[in-house]
């Protein structure tokens, strides 16, 4: 696999894991009980998304999805800061899935023409799914469109799309540290 | 708003009544329908319906206990209970018989 592959293969499935996280703090406290199936199911695909991603990268680099999702430092990580932001409003959490998912949806589209069928396929098989996350979040747009604060945080998070991906803030460490608590305390040679 | 969803299980089934969820409009009901009943490919179709839209009937008029139109409302066992019991009281009364007298 060609290194800016690789390099493509891991920002993806970093921005994923990290918004799915981010994503599942929802669960129980979305605005109603729909939206929270709906927000949670999206979470879970996120984080499946980032599984498969990291499987794939996994091999070529010598190592399993759990190292690399879990056993790098905050400063490896390659999300964009869109993600790693702890949003504790609706508004912006919902632009932010706008905005994600618009994203995603190009870069979905270029790996989806990848020469290697395996990343290819891969890309095909979520982007089916992501086909619901744009549904959602147009849905979301279309009525909120009109509402000074919803167009404000569109505003406000928009440059992050493309921001700097080695640049991270502390929300990530904090994040990382939640994240992988379990894991770093697992005593030396114990087996799950 | 309430919707009801209504689900088909194959095509040409009847479809059944599912479950309800509240929704602000129809964009966001057809989204978590297709959420909730659809996404494991587990209907052949749906129906959403907003519950304000649904003519429920629970009164109907209350017609002749056994009514001859239906197929279950001529009883015969009951016919032939009256008939001998009839017979029973006629004979009982000392009604005419030929043989008797």
């Amino acid at each position: 696999m060609e290194e800016d592959v690789q390099k493509t293969l891991l920002e993806i499935a970093d921005d994923e894991l990290i918004l799915g996280w981010r994503d599942s703090e929802w669960t129980g406290i979305a605005p109603f009980l729909e939206e929270d199936v709906a927000f949670s199911s999206i979470a879970q695909n996120e984080i499946g998304h980032a599984r498969a991603l990291y499987e794939l990268a996994a091999r070529d680099l010598d190592t399993t999805a759990d190292e690399l999702a879990f056993d790098r430092s905050p400063e490896e990580y390659r999300c964009s800061r869109l993600v790693e932001l702890r949003l504790l409003d609706w508004e912006r959490t919902i632009a932010r899935h706008y905005l994600y998912e618009n994203a995603d949806a190009k870069r979905l589209e270029q790996l989806k023409q990848s020469d290697d069928s395996e990343i290819a396929g891969l890309a095909a098989k979520i982007d089916r799914e992501e086909a619901y996350h744009r549904i959602h979040a147009q849905m979301w747009f279309d009525r909120l469109k009109d509402e000074a604060r919803f167009t404000a945080a569109l505003e406000e998070l928009r440059p992050l799309v493309d921001a700097d991906r080695t640049e991270h803030g502390p929300e990530l460490t904090e994040l990382w540290e939640e994240m992988t608590m379990v894991r770093r305390s697992q005593p030396a040679g114990t087996k799950w | 708003m309430i919707y009801e969803i209504f689900r088909q299980e194959r095509k040409g089934q009847p479809f059944q009544h599912a479950g309800s969820l509240d929704a602000p409009d129809r964009a966001f009901a057809e989204t978590y329908a297709k959420e909730f009943y659809g996404r494991r490919g587990e209907s052949e179709a749906l129906w959403v319906i907003p519950r304000e839209s649904i003519l429920e009937i629970e009164e109907f008029v209350d017609e002749l206990n056994r009514n001859y139109h239906r197929v279950d409302g001529y009883s015969l066992k009951e016919k032939l209970k009256e008939a001998r019991a009839r017979a029973a009281s006629a004979k009982g009364a000392g009604a005419l018989s030929a043989d008797e007298g």
